[in-house]
């Protein structure tokens, strides 16, 4: 196998050389873009942890638009019932997501049935019961259905997610899917986490309700809500955050009006009186006709602008608007501004979400971290490289030139395979050099046995070769096994260990014993020499 | 230049039974330390919580930095300097985290604020874990943990014997938990890197036992009259010397991280480091003379004349 030194020579080349020209972008940062393009790969992609950045994993409560779902449900079944001249009792939804209906005898069951049957195919009888002649039954929704709404929910929200933060401006973020409902979401080198989060994760749900002015606020909040109102908190008071800490609240009516769905578009303007931030909404055609209608409908009352569920504004409504412009103010400063039309144009989020982890590297601890990691490898590679030339003397020059040209052809495929690197990832790389070296260990100390044994040079050469080669494989597999369950395991950091270390072993098992074969063949076979400096 | 004369003898089989006994105590030692401490030091990472390091302009009070939380409802909360001391770095942990957009690391960074500045420190880093997606981890590191052995035993007994096999795993196990018997007694956190480390160390550890059992294998192909434990001794001591040369390489490259990776490393560059000694200890007293035990309660079917 492989007896021409030439051949050998030329293939170790063209693989250091491939590397060396993957990595190159990563070590001269600043290419002139004529010469940019000579190479195929950009820089080393860097994980958050060296970077900084921020890493979210948000759970979807898919419950909480099902409760919507199916309150809907509940409501229209009950006008089906009606419609049909079904008789009934109650129809309520339950916190569990099923609707509780009471019909007064057995017989009615058949009725029921039929309608769901022809008007309610989501719907499924979970439990019958009769108590005191009455008919009490459960429906829910069917399974097969929850699943699919579950699954419409979750993709709306990645949806929803991915055009906020494109719209942001984060370069090269990753949202992806994790599970059934939770949403993983990388953003590189976001300087503000706090604001991040809350552009990505407020629902943002845009509701326009009449003020209830026939009946009083004071009664209301004293527990006597009239029927068909609700009470909503003001989303803050005196225009100021640090203003007094009473609540403001609003008596309105229940049904809603118009909401962020008829937008089409949303704007950050800059008011002529006060210089002060607002958003301009402008409503697409079907929505602009709603609106031309509610305001004409209800001039000077007042209209209650609502965002998730807190009362922006109150604004009277001194005559009938048409053409659809309207606008949110409330004190806004100017970023505040620019996010909530953000997530206006970007569409609410059809359920809530939770924030389930959150890590943030800020950019100087990142800087830190590549520092240091660069450090630790340079430092383990000279106290390694001295060790073996102590140890082996020339021979130990052969063991660091297999380690050098490890590094380089390792960071070489993490650039042509796109991995990530990361701090852990670069202690992989140290760990590597440790465990690279142990390959040209075992056959160096083979060599010195056969040495010993009597046998020249070459031939104890070829027998270290050949004895260790089987136990370097050996070893290599288990730990690149070891090396698949880490990464099966891991989050980002640690996957990023896994892949240097393979990568690494791969590579050293070409460095420590192909590359270095050469040299001691060379020597060995062309020299003639008496004595091996090993 | 040598370390192990070639011509070495040591009787490694002969100390077998002393190696158990110390074994089998830094075994109970660790399960001991863990009943106690009422299972590892869990990080948020498995716990849930919330970590914030922060990094500020002089050296502050550890009191006063929990003075300037005291408005935050934060239940426990353990303050920690964080890497070297001309750093002013300190880690805030509690066992709290919220859901909510809103968040306790922004509240707490508005105390801090409050009562530092604005420009009187940074926030570095900032961890914030549910404690569903501890939960979650918790059973996946178990498994990664347990299944790189199963999957080591198959490769093992693949390759050389079935009681190779099971000298090797149960080597790893031993490894396994005496490491983790090790951070629990010097109160280290068990974190995620911890696990990744425990990984890493299953990889080496068992680097060094085939190794060994890999001469085992040869020399009993040469010298089919010898007796086993003659020859599992002969094959420690001729790979005595690679043993303890790769030993020290790796500690030299792990030295190297520990005294200049910095502290966010640490952690994951000590638990590795633990883990290769205890795994070469292993390796050369529990791993081999396993296969002699092995051989004793069942002979291999290959009589040996």
């Amino acid at each position: 196998m492989f007896q021409s030194i030439k051949l050998r020579v030329l293939i170790a080349a063209v693989v250091v050389i491939a590397s060396a020209y993957f990595l190159l972008p990563s070590v001269v940062p600043e290419l002139p873009a004529s010469v940019k393009n000579l190479f195929l790969k950009n820089r080393i992609h860097l994980g958050l942890d060296l970077q900084g950045g921020m890493h979210l994993v948000l759970e979807v409560d898919t419950a909480k638009a099902l409760e919507g779902t199916v309150e809907r449900l509940a409501n229209s079944l009950k006008d089906g019932l009606m419609e049909k001249r079904v008789r009934f009792r109650g129809v309520e939804r339950r916190a569990d997501n099923t609707i509780a209906i009471e019909l007064p005898n057995r017989e009615a069951r058949a009725d029921l049935e039929k309608v769901l049957a022809e008007q309610f195919p989501d719907l499924e009888i979970q439990s019958a019961d009769l108590v005191d002649g009455r008919e009490k039954v459960v429906l829910r929704l069917r399974e097969k259905r929850v699943a699919d709404m579950k699954k419409t929910i979750v993709d709306q929200s990645l949806e929803t997610i991915r055009n906020r933060v494109d719209q942001f401006g984060v370069t090269e973020p990753e949202i992806i899917p994790q599970g059934d409902d939770r949403i993983l979401i990388q953003l590189p080198g976001v300087k503000d986490p706090k604001r991040a989060i809350d552009l990505i994760g407020k629902t943002a749900l845009l509701e326009f309700k009449l003020v209830d002015e026939e009946h009083s606020l004071e009664e209301a909040l004293r527990g006597n809500v009239p029927a068909g109102s609700i009470l909503m908190k003001g989303a803050r008071e005196g225009g100021e955050r640090t203003g007094t800490r009473r609540d403001t609240w609003y008596l309105l009516k229940e049904r809603t009006l118009l909401t962020g769905q008829s937008l089409e578009n949303a704007q950050v303007k800059i008011s002529d009186r006060f210089g002060e931030p607002y958003v301009a909404i402008k409503f697409n055609s079907q929505g602009a006709r709603d609106f031309d209608r509610i305001t004409g409908e209800n001039v000077n009352r007042r209209l209650a602008i609502i965002l998730d569920g807190a009362v922006y504004s109150a604004p009277v409504i001194k005559e009938r608007i048409s053409g659809g412009d309207a606008q949110i103010t409330g004190a806004f400063t100017t970023e505040e501004a620019r996010d909530l039309a953000i997530v206006l144009r970007a569409g609410s989020l059809p359920a809530p979400v939770k924030i389930l982890e959150q890590r943030t590297v800020g950019p100087s601890l990142g800087q830190d971290s590549i520092d240091k990691g660069i450090r630790s490898v340079i430092i383990g590679m000279i106290l390694v490289g001295v060790f073996m030339v102590f140890y082996y003397r020339l021979s130990g020059f052969v063991a660091i030139l297999a380690l050098v040209l490890n590094i380089v052809i390792l960071l070489g495929a993490v650039a042509l395979f796109d991995a990530t690197l990361t701090l852990p990832g670069i202690a992989g790389i140290v760990l590597t050099i440790g465990m690279a070296v142990d390959a040209n260990v075992l056959i160096f100390e083979r060599a010195r046995e056969e040495l010993r044994l009597g046998k020249t040079p070459r031939a104890a050469i070829e027998a270290g070769y050949a004895r260790a080669f089987l136990t370097i494989l050996d070893t290599n597999v288990t730990t690149l096994l070891a090396a698949v369950f880490l990464f099966q395991f891991g989050t980002g950091p640690v996957k990023g260990f896994a892949v240097t270390l393979s990568i690494g072993i791969v590579a050293s098992m070409f460095t420590a014993i192909f590359v270095t074969r050469i040299i001691f063949d060379y020597v060995t076979w062309n020299r003639k020499i008496k004595a091996l400096s090993i | 230049m040598e370390l192990i004369k070639p011509d070495i003898n040591f009787d490694f089989v002969g100390k077998m039974r002393i190696a158990v006994l110390i074994s089998a105590a830094a075994i109970l030692i660790s399960i001991v330390s863990l009943i106690a401490h009422g299972g590892p030091n869990w990080g948020i990472d498995f716990a849930g919580g919330t970590v914030i390091q922060a990094k500020f302009q002089q050296d502050v009070p550890i009191d006063r930095i929990r003075g300037s939380l005291d408005a935050v409802n934060l239940g426990e909360v353990t303050i920690q300097q964080f890497g070297a001391r001309d750093e002013h770095e300190y880690l805030i942990r509690t066992a709290e985290s919220t859901e909510d957009l809103k968040g306790l690391s922004g509240r707490i960074e508005d105390s801090l604020a409050a009562a530092f500045g604005k420009d009187g420190f940074e926030v570095r880093r900032v961890e914030v874990v549910g404690p569903k997606v501890g939960k979650d981890l918790t059973q996946k590191g178990i498994l990664a943990v347990v299944f790189s052995w199963i999957a080591m035993l198959i490769y093992i007994a693949w390759r050389f014997e079935f009681r190779f096999a099971v000298g090797g795993i149960l080597a790893l196990v031993h490894d396994t938990i005496i490491t983790v018997g090790v951070l629990s007694l010097l109160r280290m956190e068990f974190s995620l890197v911890i696990v990744a480390a425990l990984l890493t160390i299953i990889g080496y550890s068992i680097n060094d036992t085939i190794v060994i059992y890999d001469r085992i294998r040869e020399n009993m192909r040469k010298n089919v009259r010898q007796e086993l434990a003659q020859v599992v001794n002969a094959s420690i001591n001729q790979t005595l010397s690679r043993t303890i040369l790769t030993v020290l390489t790796v500690v030299l490259v792990l030295a190297s991280i520990l005294l200049f990776g910095g502290a966010v490393i640490f952690d994951f560059a000590f638990a590795i480091l633990v883990g290769v000694l205890v795994g070469t200890y292993s390796s050369v007293f529990i791993a081999s003379p396993i296969v002699l035990a092995w051989e004793r309660v069942s002979p291999s079917k290959r009589k040996r004349k």
